[in-house]
């Protein structure tokens, strides 16, 4: 593997993973608030990507009108999908919504192949022009789209996190659903807004993807399996560690195609993702069950 | 303990994500409960007499899922066919009836669909599926079944050995037909190495098997072996490690859609090396996709993409451009592709032998039932010279493909896109 390959494969890496740090966030931030594991966040990308390309290639409206409506749309989706199908389940056990939401996931993707069709759609670039060169790596613009993107994203919920009453009140139910009802936090406001700002960065992910891969309605189901992989990492807490564990991700698969020979083939690219998130797992489950001794 | 809990969970949910996958990424659940979808039309209320007893037929295809592009023109060109047939008063009188199913390109699915196709619907005979992976398992159910399937999908391995596979026929060419005409096209233009990517479906495995066989006989070598999963996001990574390789042309195996995705991903990582494709990837989707990155893409694949230009004294040449004219005029210019032709041909292939089936069975009984389908896997294995789009098919005990190779039009021709059109790259 030469130098250029190697800062080919780690920008590969960086992008593809930046996507699945998205479709982690969104993950995180629901479990952390209401303790579900959303499997509808794969359509949230889907919707996004789907609705941006309605509105860019059929509606013709001006592509940061379309990007901002689309991402607005997916918000109330998931703002909808929460008050009809999780509120409404009331008592429900944790396990019971989760399967809930694996409910939803599939009604969406058949809405919206009855919608959009089975056929892949693409949107235009942000910004149009060939590949950069950079130390030998071919990047695409849409490419640093992405990536900035997600850098962007994270340090904005990381900010609101910190330093807003809505955000530390959302912390608060992460940390003790308990206390922060004692302190007056309503959770199932919490709990809606962690689905909107899921819906958000979903959507987002999937308006700056649609323009480098074709997305069709099934598109989320394989990224919310790399999505829940970097929210695994993270703990399905801390929205820094799932980024950096969506990246670490994408950067593993692309890095283990270019150390790949002989009958270790590209094939093995997710046994190897796999086999680290079954470490960080293994590593984690030690870690919070020697937490549990000392307390 | 709640800690524990949660880590085990965690775990649980991890398997329990990855299997979805493995079952079928983007497998559409809710469709698995099978609703007949576009059942032939015109079909009379069923009398006393026996002559007007609706033959049924059964089909799996992909309407959708991953492979639904291929599906749907399959679907579309069954429904066409009913209605030709049933307007022109039937086979000798008896209304054809088509059992159109979805198994979304899932296996298992598939088998399901087949046996309620069986069991509960009393085809006469089963038509597709779709996909190579379903495909493989309604041909293993086929044999123990006794029924008649033809199969839709590119592997040989649906119709091979022959004494496993002895009720199973299939319309498409194999992928070894295919290479018989790609790989020395490849050796013409003085590459003698290349790098080849799959995808990790049914039908990019056995294409990697029919290239990694054949590659030998044409003395080409293959540099590097990439794959990649239907869900990926980017090729960029399996591209890149091409090439750090000395290969001279790229090959890749898939349908359209990760095909599209390697030719866009090529283009952005300046690979400029001729690209070849598999057969499966003849539909408009391919260009709509990729857009200019599809231009300069060689495929080998049946003369419907072509059919305007194929020579008038070729047998196919009737058979192509009705099936063209006839389907265009339905679903639009330009939508008809080889898939369609499959279940044309697929169908072509079973009236006739419908039409000779003893009137004096009685189709509701269950032993007259069986021997309607042993007769009618004989009379398929008997089909003589069909000129059908994907070639001239004459079947065999020892053949259940029956496509001629030895015909001097030829069957398969050599396709390139240029400026977004199919062009036909004579030699």
């Amino acid at each position: 593997m030469s130098a250029e390959h190697f800062f080919q494969y780690l920008v590969t890496g960086l992008y593809q993973g930046s996507i699945y740090a998205l479709v982690g966030l969104g993950f995180t931030m629901i479990y952390a608030v209401t303790q579900i594991i959303n499997f509808a966040q794969g359509e949230f990308v889907m919707l996004g990507g789907m609705l941006s390309f309605t509105l860019i290639n059929s509606a013709k409206l001006p592509m940061p009108l379309a990007i901002i409506l689309s991402v607005i749309a997916t918000a109330i989706i998931g703002g909808i999908m929460y008050l009809l199908a999780i509120r409404t389940a009331k008592k429900a056990s944790i396990v019971s919504l989760i399967i809930v939401t694996i409910g939803v996931s599939i009604f969406i993707r058949g809405i919206a192949s009855e919608i959009w069709g089975i056929e892949p759609v693409h949107t235009p670039a942000f910004s149009s022009g060939a590949p950069i060169l950079f130390w030998g790596a071919h990047i695409q613009r849409q490419e640093l789209w992405i990536i900035g993107t997600t850098v962007v994203a994270t340090i904005l919920l990381h900010l609101f996190l910190r330093y807003t009453m809505i955000g530390k009140a959302l912390k608060a139910c992460s940390v003790n659903p308990e206390a922060a009802g004692l302190v007056g936090i309503n959770a199932k406001s919490m709990a809606l807004i962690a689905f909107f700002i899921a819906a958000i960065l979903g959507s987002i992910g999937g308006v700056v993807l649609a323009p480098v891969l074709p997305i069709s309605y099934e598109t989320g189901v394989g990224l919310a399996l790399r999505g829940f992989i970097a929210a695994s990492i993270g703990g399905f807490q801390s929205p820094i560690i799932t980024v950096v564990g969506g990246v670490l991700l994408g950067i593993v698969e692309s890095i283990a195609i270019g150390v790949s020979w002989g009958p270790f083939s590209s094939a093995y690219k997710d046994v190897i993702a796999l086999l680290v998130l079954l470490a960080i797992l293994l590593i984690r489950s030690g870690k919070l069950a020697s937490e549990e001794r000392a307390s | 303990m709640r800690k524990y809990f949660k880590s085990s969970l965690f775990v649980l949910m991890a398997i329990a994500l990855v299997s979805m996958c493995a079952i079928g990424c983007g497998s559409k659940e809710e469709k698995a409960t099978p609703t007949p979808t576009a059942t032939a039309i015109l079909t009379p209320t069923p009398t006393a007499t026996a002559a007007t007893e609706t033959y049924k037929i059964g089909a799996i295809v992909a309407l959708t899922g991953t492979y639904a592009n291929l599906g749907i023109p399959e679907g579309n060109t069954i429904d066409m066919f009913v209605d030709q047939i049933n307007a022109n008063g039937g086979i000798n009188g008896h209304p054809l009836e088509v059992i159109v199913y979805d198994d979304g390109g899932v296996a298992s699915t598939a088998a399901t669909l087949a046996n309620r196709l069986l069991e509960q619907d009393n085809v006469l005979a089963i038509i597709g599926p779709t996909t190579t992976g379903s495909s493989i398992g309604v041909a293993d159910f086929a044999e123990v079944n006794e029924i008649p399937l033809i199969s839709m999908c590119g592997a040989i391995s649906i119709v091979t050995p022959v004494e496993n596979r002895s009720w199973s026929f299939k319309t498409p060419p194999s992928e070894y037909q295919v290479l018989d005409m790609l790989f020395p096209y490849i050796v013409s233009q003085n590459i003698s190495k290349i790098a080849l990517i799959h995808s990790t479906s049914g039908w990019g495995m056995a294409g990697k098997a029919a290239c990694t066989a054949e590659a030998a006989k044409f003395n080409l070598s293959i540099v590097d072996t990439q794959s990649y999963a239907p869900e990926d996001v980017t090729m960029q990574s399996q591209l890149t490690h091409i090439q750090g390789t000395d290969a001279q042309a790229v090959m890749c195996w898939d349908t359209e859609k990760g095909s599209a995705l390697v030719a866009m991903d090529m283009k952005t990582l300046g690979i400029d090396l001729p690209f070849f494709c598999s057969h499966g990837i003849a539909n408009k989707g391919y260009m709509d996709q990729a857009g200019d990155a599809a231009d300069g893409t060689v495929i080998a694949a049946g003369k419907i993409l072509i059919a305007n230009e194929v020579e008038e004294d070729d047998p196919q040449k009737d058979v192509l451009t009705q099936y063209k004219a006839d389907y265009e005029a339905i679903y639009g210019e330009g939508t008809a592709n080889t898939f369609g032709g499959h279940a044309l041909d697929a169908l072509n292939i079973l009236v006739p032998v419908l039409e000779n089936l003893d009137e004096n069975l009685d189709l509701t009984q269950s032993d007259d039932l069986a021997l309607a389908r042993a007769d009618i896997r004989d009379g398929i294995e008997q089909t003589t010279n069909y000129a059908g789009t994907g070639g001239i098919y004459t079947m065999s005990p020892t053949d259940h493909l029956g496509i001629q190779t030895n015909t001097s039009y030829g069957f398969i021709v050599l396709i390139k896109v240029l400026d977004g059109q199919w062009t036909w790259l004579k030699e």
